[in-house]
C-alpha cells in the first residue's frame, strides 16, 4: 500500500519542531508499524536526509520503549498493543497517518519522536521497590502464603511496562495509572506492607514534582494501555494515600 | 493531613468530597421542589421551613455556598494545571476513541452550570435574601397568603427563562454522568461495586435533571 505520513520532526530538545509530510510506497500489510518506519528511514538515508528518530527495543511488546502517538491515539488504532505490535493491516492504501511524539510536559521531546521518560524511573526510585536484606537468612518469598485473588491482582498490576501511553493519552498528562499500578503491585502483597505508607507518599510526591497532571477519571489510560492495567489500581492508590495520611 | 490536600490525589479527593455534598443537596432541592407539582400548601410549608430554619439558613446554606465556590475554583485551578502538564497539544487527537465527551468536557458543562447558578441566584436567592434579611420580612406572606408558590409560577412564565433552565439541566445531567462515578473513583470507593455505581450514577444523572426540567415545564404550562 502507498501512504502519506505526517511526522513530527524536531532537531533536538531546544529546537522548534514541525509536522513534515513523507510518502512511502509498497508497504506490505503484514509489516509492523516500526518496520514501515524502517522503510521510511532507509528511503531517507538513501536520499541523504536525516532519518526519523524513534524509540524501539524488543519489538515484541515487552520492553515498553516504542512510543508514538499515531492518528490521535497512543500506539495507534488498536487495543492491547504497543507500536511494535501494530500491524499495517490496520490501515488502508492511500491513508494519511499522523505520527507525533508522546506529549506531556514531564516527557520532553529529545528528538523527533523520542521523548525522555526518565520521570517514570525517578518515581520508581522514590518507592517502587521493597527493601530486603540479603543476609543469607532471607525468607523464601514462596514460603509466605498469598491468596490466589491477591496474587492475580498484584501480577496484573505488575504487567505494567512503563511505556507512558497512559500519560500520552490522558488529556491532563496524568501518570496515575502508572503510579497506581506500581503502588498496587506491592500494596497487594505481604512483602509490600512494611514500607506501604512511605512508598505511596513518596511515589505520589515524586509524581507531582515531575509535573504530571491531575487525574479526572476519563478512563482513557485504561483503554489505551497495552497491558490493560485497570483503573482499580488508581482507586487503590488513592485509598493507600488516604490510609498513609490518616495512620 | 495539610500535605495530603496539596497533593494531586488530595485535590482529587477534595473535589470528590465537595461533589458528594453538592449531589446530596440536589436530592434535597429536587425533593422540595417536586412537591410543587402536587400541592401548593406542602410546597409553601417546606419552602418556609427551609427559608427560615436557623440550622438550614446559617449552617447548611453557608456550607453549600462554600461547596459551590470551592468546587468551581478547584475545578478551574485543576484545569489550568492540567493544561500546563500537557504542554504541547497534539496535532491530531482522537479523544472519542477512548473516553466519553462528558469526561473530557467537565470544565465546559461546569461553566454552563455556574452561569445557571448566577441566573438562579438572581431569580430566587437574591430576592429572598433581600425580603428576609434586608427588609426584615420573615413572614413568608404576601397579601395574606404564602408567597413561595406564586413566585415560582411567576418566574416560569418566561419561555426564555424556562429554555435557559432546561439547557442548564441537560448540561447538569451530562456533568453528573461523568461526575457521579468519578467522585467515587477519586475516594477509592469503587472496588467491587463499579457496575452498581455506574448504574446508579446513570439513573441519578438522568432522574435529577429530568425532575427539575419537568418542574420548570409544568409551571410554565400550568399557571
Amino acid at each position: 500500500m502507498n501512504l502519506t505520513l505526517k511526522i513530527w520532526r524536531q532537531k533536538d530538545s531546544n529546537a522548534k519542531g514541525q509536522m513534515v509530510d513523507y510518502k512511502v510506497t509498497d508497504i506490505s500489510e503484514h509489516m509492523s508499524f516500526l518496520e514501515m518506519m524502517d522503510v521510511l528511514n532507509e528511503q531517507l538515508v538513501n536520499a541523504g536526509e536525516e532519518p526519523v528518530a524513534f524509540d524501539h527495543d524488543c519489538r515484541e511488546g515487552i520492553c515498553g520503549m516504542c512510543s508514538m502517538y499515531i492518528n490521535g491515539e497512543a500506539h495507534g488504532p488498536d487495543r492491547g498493543i504497543t507500536t511494535c505490535q501494530l500491524h499495517m493491516r490496520m490501515f488502508k492504501d492511500g491513508d494519511t497517518i499522523t505520527i507525533e511524539p508522546f506529549r506531556a510536559a514531564a516527557f520532553p521531546v529529545i528528538k523527533d519522536l523520542v521523548v525522555d521518560r526518565m520521570a517514570f524511573e525517578r518515581i520508581q526510585q522514590a518507592g517502587g521497590y521493597i527493601s530486603v536484606n540479603t543476609s543469607g537468612n532471607t525468607q523464601d518469598a514462596n514460603a509466605i502464603p498469598i491468596s490466589k485473588h491477591a496474587a492475580d491482582e498484584a501480577m496484573d498490576a505488575a504487567t505494567c511496562i512503563g511505556c507512558g501511553a497512559c500519560v500520552a493519552t490522558c488529556k491532563n498528562s496524568s501518570a496515575m495509572l502508572f503510579v497506581g499500578a506500581k503502588v498496587s503491585q506491592y500494596a497487594l502483597l505481604p512483602q509490600g506492607q512494611v514500607e506501604a505508607a512511605d512508598r505511596v507518599k513518596n511515589m505520589v510526591a515524586q509524581m507531582d514534582l515531575e509535573g504530571f497532571g491531575n487525574c479526572t477519571n476519563t478512563g482513557a489510560c485504561e483503554v489505551e494501555c497495552p497491558k490493560g492495567i485497570s483503573l482499580d489500581n488508581i482507586a487503590r492508590m488513592n485509598r493507600e494515600l488516604m490510609k498513609a495520611n490518616i495512620s | 493531613m495539610g500535605g495530603f490536600f496539596k497533593s494531586s490525589i488530595g485535590r482529587k479527593v477534595a473535589m470528590a468530597l465537595s461533589a458528594f455534598f453538592l449531589m446530596f443537596f440536589l436530592i434535597i432541592h429536587l425533593a422540595v421542589n417536586i412537591t410543587s407539582l402536587f400541592s401548593e400548601d406542602v410546597f409553601n410549608e417546606l419552602s418556609h421551613f427551609m427559608g427560615t430554619n436557623p440550622l438550614v439558613q446559617f449552617a447548611l446554606q453557608p456550607v453549600l455556598i462554600f461547596g459551590v465556590i470551592f468546587h468551581f475554583v478547584m475545578g478551574f485551578v485543576l484545569e489550568l494545571k492540567n493544561k500546563k502538564a500537557k504542554g504541547v497539544a497534539y496535532a491530531k487527537n482522537n479523544g472519542a476513541a477512548n473516553s466519553t465527551w462528558m469526561s473530557r468536557n467537565m470544565i465546559y458543562s461546569g461553566l454552563v452550570i455556574l452561569a445557571f447558578i448566577v441566573l438562579h441566584f438572581i431569580d430566587f436567592w437574591f430576592p429572598e435574601i433581600n425580603t428576609k434579611y434586608i427588609q426584615g420580612d420573615m413572614s413568608g406572606m404576601h397579601d395574606g397568603n404564602f408567597r413561595y408558590f406564586h413566585e415560582l409560577q411567576h418566574k416560569f412564565l418566561s419561555p426564555a427563562r424556562v429554555g435557559a433552565y432546561v439547557v442548564a439541566f441537560i448540561l447538569l445531567g451530562l456533568h453528573l454522568l461523568h461526575g457521579f462515578t468519578s467522585a467515587f473513583q477519586s475516594v477509592g470507593a469503587t472496588a467491587g461495586r463499579k457496575k452498581a455505581l455506574q448504574t446508579f450514577g446513570k439513573v441519578y444523572s438522568i432522574v435529577i435533571p429530568l425532575g427539575f426540567i419537568i418542574i420548570a415545564l409544568y409551571h410554565h404550562l400550568n399557571h
